[in-house]
C-alpha cells in the first residue's frame, strides 16, 4: 500500500523489474497452453501481451492472477518468489485484474459487485461514497446503487476498473478491455491507463488489436501457440510487422468484385421494427428501420448489449413482430416464424455457436438438417432423407474447408473457428436471398476470419442481401457497403462506408456514454483514500 | 354452522400447521440462492420425520428428537451434495432420486415405530403474558419450534441482505464462473448451503411427526416438500414472502379442515385441494411481474459448475 507515494515515470528496459517470469509452462490434456514462457514487466510500464485467440495469453495471465497453477517455471514479484495459490493471494500481493468476461454479477448492484472483489471491504455506505469519489476523479462516473444488469458494457467495465483501483494495485492486468467500447470510450480508457502508469502502476495489456497497442504500450511480448516468439517496442514497428509476428505469415485482405446495385424493390426492408427483448436485462428494439438491396452488405456496429441479439432474433423470425415490420422482396414476413422466413429465402447465423447456431451434442449431419431442412428439401412427408442430409453436410465441410474427422462428429468437438466455418457454410450453401450474421468472426483465428469474410463477400456478389452485425469495426469497414450502429436498441440511419471517419463511427455508436477525461489531480484523491483506509 | 369456528384458534393452529413447510422452504431458499436446485426436499423431510421421531421416543426428549432430525436431514443432503457438487451429476435427477430414496428409507426405519406416541413437546411459558386477550392465545401459546422457525426466517433475511457471507452466497448463485474468477470457493459454499437446507427440511419433518400429528405413519409428509419447493419459486426467493406463502397454505389447510368438521355443503374433494390451488394462485399473482421475478432468480440455478471450464 505504501508503494504509491509520488508520481514517477519509469519506462522501458533497464529500470527495476516488477514482475519477472521464467520458463513458465502449463499443459492441459491434449494441448500445451504455455510452453517455456519468459518475459518481464517493469515498474510503471504498459506492457502488451499480443497474440491470436488460443495463443495462450489467457492462461498466462490466469497463472499470474492465481487462477491457474503452472506446471513448471517461476514468477518473481519485485525479486521475491511469487506463486499465488488463489486470486486472494494475488490481490494481497498487489496484482489486480480486469476480466474480459465472467466477473460481474448482474443481479447485484455496483457497490456489492465491488465489495465482492475486495479483501476487507468497508461498510456499504462508506464504500458507496468512495466509489463515487474515485470514479469521478478518474472520469468514469458510476452510481453505486444501480444494478449491474442495467448497465451498458462500457459502464460494466468501469465497475471492474474501479474495483481494481480501490485496491491500489502495483500491477493491473487488462484482458482485451476495448472489445466492448466505442472509440471515444477507448480514448478515455487510454487516458486513465496512461495516468495510472504515470503514477507508477504497471499495466499488463492483453489484446490482438495492433493500433491500440502501438498507441498505448511501452513494450510488447508476442505469443504464438503458447510460446514467446518475439518482443519489441511497438512504436518502432509497423502494425503489419506486428500482425506477421502474431500470425506467423502474411495475410491477404478479402477481395471484392465491382458490382452495381440493381433496380426493383429492396431484398430486405425493415420498417418501424419495435419488439420487447425476451431476455432479462436485454435491450428492446425501438423503431429500427433500414433497407438492403440485392448484392449489398449492410454492416451494423454497436457495443455489446445494445440490441444486437434481439435484432438477429427479430430478423431470423425467432422473435416475431407486427405485420409489415419486416419485408423481403415486397412480401410481408413480420409475423412469420423462422421456417416461413427460410422458405422466403432468409438464413441467419447467430453469435452463440454452441447452443444457438448448433446443437452441441448432435453430429454435423444432424446440425445440417436442423437449419437446412426447409430450403434443401431434406424432409419428405415427415421423414428425414438421411442420404441427402449427409451429402449436404459433406458438401459444406468440403466447400468451406471445415477441418473435422468427418460429419459424424458432435458439433462441440470442433474448434471455434471450424465450427463457425461450418455454421456459416451451412447457411450460405442454402442459396439464400437474405443473409443475417451476428459476429461472423468472433473468437476465430485470423486466417479463418479472412476466409469467412471472403465467402460472405462472394455470396453478396452472387446477389444476396447481407446484414452483418459485428463489434469488430475493422471488419465492418472491410466488408460493408453501408454502415449503421445500434445504440440502446435504436439504429442510426445507415451511411456509406466510403468516407466515414472513426470519429463519426464512434458518435453513431453513442459517443462516450457520459464519460469525461480524468482530472489531473485524480491521483491525489486515490492516495488520500488509500491512507484513509489504512488509518 | 360456520360461526362455530373460533378465529383465534384458527390463527393459532395455522401457525402450527405452517411450520413444517416454512422450515423446509426457508432451507431450500438458501440452497437455491446458492445456485443449487435440490428437489429432494420431500425425501429429506420424511427422513427427518422418522429420525426425529425415533430419537425422541428412544431418548424421551423432544429436543434430542429435533436435533437428530436436523442431523439426519443434513446427512441425507450431503449425499446429494457429494453427487452433484463433486461428481457433477445432474441436480434434477439426483434430487428426485433423493426423494424416492428418503421415502423408502424412512418406511424401513419406521417399521417398529408405527402406533407409538412421542414424548410431548412442551409449550414455551410466557407466564402472564399468554393471558393477554387476542395476542396471548394467538401468538404466545406455542412450542419453541414455531418461534425458532420465524427466527430462522429473520436470520436468513439478515444474512442474505446485510452480511458479507450472504453477499458471497448470492454471488455464487448468480454466476459461479465470476465468483470462481474472484477466488471464492464455489463448491464448498454450495455444500454448506445444501447441508443447511437439509437440516431445515429435517426439522420440518420432525415437527410433523413430533408436534403436528403427532405419531409416525409411512409417507406422512404427503407432498409438503413439494409445496415448500413451489413456495420458494413463487415467493421470488424472498424470505418474508416465503413466510407469507407458508402461512397462507397452512391457513387455508386449517380453514378447510374446520369447514369439513363444521359440515359445510361443499364436496370434501374441493375443500382438500383448496390449500394447493389458493396458495399457487395467490403466489402466481404476486410474482406476476416476470422481469422482476427473473431478476431475483439465481441465474446459475441448477447449472453444473466445474472449475476448469
Amino acid at each position: 500500500m505504501a508503494s504509491r507515494k509520488g508520481p514517477r515515470r519509469v519506462t522501458g528496459t533497464g529500470t527495476a523489474q516488477l514482475l519477472t517470469i521464467r520458463g513458465l509452462t502449463k499443459a492441459y490434456p491434449g494441448v500445451v497452453a504455455n510452453s517455456d514462457v519468459s518475459f518481464s514487466v517493469a515498474e510503471g510500464e504498459v506492457h502488451a501481451l499480443l497474440g491470436e485467440n488460443g495463443a495462450g495469453k489467457s492462461t498466462l495471465v490466469k497463472a499470474i492472477y492465481g487462477l491457474v497453477r503452472p506446471d513448471a517455471g517461476e514468477m518473481r514479484l519485485r525479486g521475491e518468489l511469487y506463486a499465488p495459490a488463489e486470486p486472494r493471494a494475488a490481490r494481497a500481493a498487489g496484482v489486480a485484474m480486469v476480466f474480459q468476461h465472467f466477473s460481474l454479477f448482474e443481479a447485484l448492484n455496483v457497490a456489492e459487485n465491488i465489495a465482492l472483489g475486495m479483501e476487507t471491504p468497508p461498510r456499504q455506505r462508506e464504500l458507496a461514497a468512495k466509489i463515487r469519489e474515485v470514479s469521478e476523479a478518474y472520469g468514469l462516473p458510476l452510481d453505486p446503487s444501480r444494478l449491474v444488469g442495467d448497465l451498458s458494457a462500457g459502464e460494466r467495465q468501469r465497475v471492474e476498473i474501479i474495483r481494481c483501483l480501490l485496491q491500489d494495485p502495483k500491477l493491473l492486468i487488462m484482458d482485451e478491455p476495448t472489445s466492448v467500447l466505442t472509440p471515444q470510450e477507448v480514448e478515455i480508457l487510454f487516458a486513465t491507463l496512461r495516468q495510472l502508469s504515470a503514477e507508477g502502476t504497471a499495466i499488463l495489456y492483453i489484446s490482438h488489436k495492433l493500433e491500440e497497442i502501438r498507441s498505448l504500450c511501452d513494450r510488447a511480448t508476442i505469443l504464438r501457440r503458447g510460446k514467446v516468439v518475439a518482443s519489441c517496442i511497438p512504436r518502432e514497428v509497423s502494425a503489419r510487422d506486428l500482425a506477421e509476428m502474431m500470425v506467423g505469415s502474411a495475410l491477404t485482405p478479402p477481395a471484392r468484385a465491382a458490382r452495381t446495385v440493381p433496380e426493383g424493390p429492396p431484398a430486405l426492408e425493415v420498417r418501424g421494427l419495435s419488439v420487447a427483448s425476451p431476455m432479462p436485462f436485454g435491450t428492446s428494439l425501438k423503431d429500427v428501420g433500414f433497407t438492403v438491396a440485392r448484392g449489398e452488405v449492410l454492416g451494423i456496429a454497436g457495443v455489446a448489449g445494445n440490441g444486437q441479439d434481439e435484432l438477429l432474433l427479430a430478423l431470423s423470425g425467432e422473435l416475431t413482430s407486427a405485420p409489415g415490420m419486416v419485408r423481403a422482396a415486397g412480401a410481408d414476413l413480420g409475423d412469420k416464424g423462422p421456417n416461413d422466413r427460410r422458405r422466403a429465402g432468409f438464413v441467419a447465423a447467430p453469435e452463440e455457436r454452441l447452443g444457438h447456431a448448433a446443437a452441441p451434442g448432435m453430429s454435423l449431419v444432424e446440425n445440417a438438417l436442423l437449419s437446412g431442412a426447409v430450403r434443401m428439401g431434406l424432409v419428405r412427408r415427415g421423414f428425414i432423407d438421411w442420404a441427402a442430409t449427409r451429402a449436404f453436410a459433406d458438401a459444406v465441410v468440403a466447400e468451406y474447408d471445415v477441418r473435422t474427422p468427418g460429419t459424424h462428429v458432435a458439433a462441440r468437438a470442433l474448434s471455434g473457428g471450424n465450427l463457425q466455418k461450418f455454421v456459416i457454410g451451412r447457411e450460405l450453401s442454402q442459396n439464400p436471398s437474405v443473409i443475417v450474421i451476428n459476429q461472423p468472426t468472433w473468437g476465430v483465428d485470423a486466417a479463418a476470419a479472412a476466409s469467412i469474410r471472403q465467402v460472405i463477400l462472394d455470396r453478396a456478389a452472387a446477389g444476396a442481401a447481407v446484414v452483418v452485425i459485428s463489434q469488430d469495426l475493422d471488419e465492418l469497414m472491410e466488408i460493408a457497403d453501408r454502415f449503421a450502429a445500434l445504440n440502446e436498441g435504436r439504429l442510426s440511419p445507415p451511411r456509406p462506408v466510403r468516407g466515414l471517419t472513426m470519429k463519426e463511427v464512434g458518435l453513431m455508436m453513442g459517443g462516450a456514454h457520459g464519460m469525461q477525461p480524468p482530472e489531473p489531480d485524480a491521483a491525489g484523491v486515490l492516495r488520500a483514500e488509500a491512507s484513509d483506509a489504512e488509518a | 354452522m360456520i360461526g362455530s369456528i373460533d378465529p383465534l384458534l384458527l390463527i393459532a393452529s395455522l401457525m402450527v400447521a405452517s411450520t413444517p413447510i416454512l422450515l423446509a422452504a426457508i432451507g431450500e431458499l438458501v440452497v437455491e440462492k446458492a445456485g443449487v436446485l435440490n428437489l429432494g426436499v420431500e425425501g429429506m423431510m420424511i427422513v427427518g420425520a422418522i429420525a426425529g421421531f425415533a430419537a425422541a421416543v428412544e431418548s424421551g426428549s423432544p429436543l434430542v428428537g429435533f436435533v437428530g432430525a436436523a442431523l439426519a436431514g443434513a446427512a441425507l443432503s450431503l449425499i446429494f451434495a457429494v453427487l452433484t457438487q463433486v461428481l457433477l451429476s445432474n441436480q434434477v435427477a439426483t434430487g428426485l432420486a433423493l426423494t424416492l430414496f428418503g421415502i423408502g428409507f424412512s418406511a424401513l426405519i419406521g417399521q417398529g415405530y408405527a402406533g407409538r406416541r412421542p414424548p410431548p413437546t412442551p409449550k414455551l411459558d410466557f407466564g402472564p403474558l399468554s393471558d393477554i386477550p387476542v395476542l396471548g392465545p394467538v401468538l404466545l401459546r406455542h412450542d419453541p419450534v414455531v418461534y425458532v422457525s420465524i427466527l430462522i426466517v429473520a436470520a436468513v433475511w439478515v444474512f442474505l441482505k446485510y452480511t458479507r457471507a450472504g453477499l458471497v452466497l448470492r454471488a455464487v448463485g448468480e454466476s459461479h464462473d465470476a465468483a470462481h474468477a474472484l477466488g471464492y470457493k464455489v463448491v464448498r459454499l454450495r455444500v454448506l448451503a445444501i447441508a443447511f437446507g437439509g437440516a431445515c427440511a429435517g426439522l420440518g419433518g420432525a415437527y410433523l411427526s413430533l408436534v403436528r400429528v403427532p405419531q409416525w405413519t409411512e409417507g406422512m409428509t404427503a407432498g409438503a416438500g413439494w409445496i415448500a419447493l413451489a413456495i420458494v419459486v413463487f415467493a421470488s426467493w424472498r424470505p418474508w414472502r416465503v413466510l407469507a406463502g407458508a402461512y397462507l397454505f397452512g391457513g387455508v389447510t386449517v380453514l378447510q379442515l374446520n369447514l369439513q368438521a363444521a359440515g359445510v355443503a361443499i364436496p370434501v374433494q374441493y375443500l382438500s385441494m383448496a390449500p394447493y390451488v389458493i396458495t399457487i394462485i395467490v403466489l402466481v399473482i404476486i410474482s406476476a411481474d416476470r422481469r422482476r421475478a427473473a431478476q431475483n432468480a439465481p441465474a446459475s440455478l441448477g447449472r453444473v459448475f466445474h472449475a476448469s471450464s
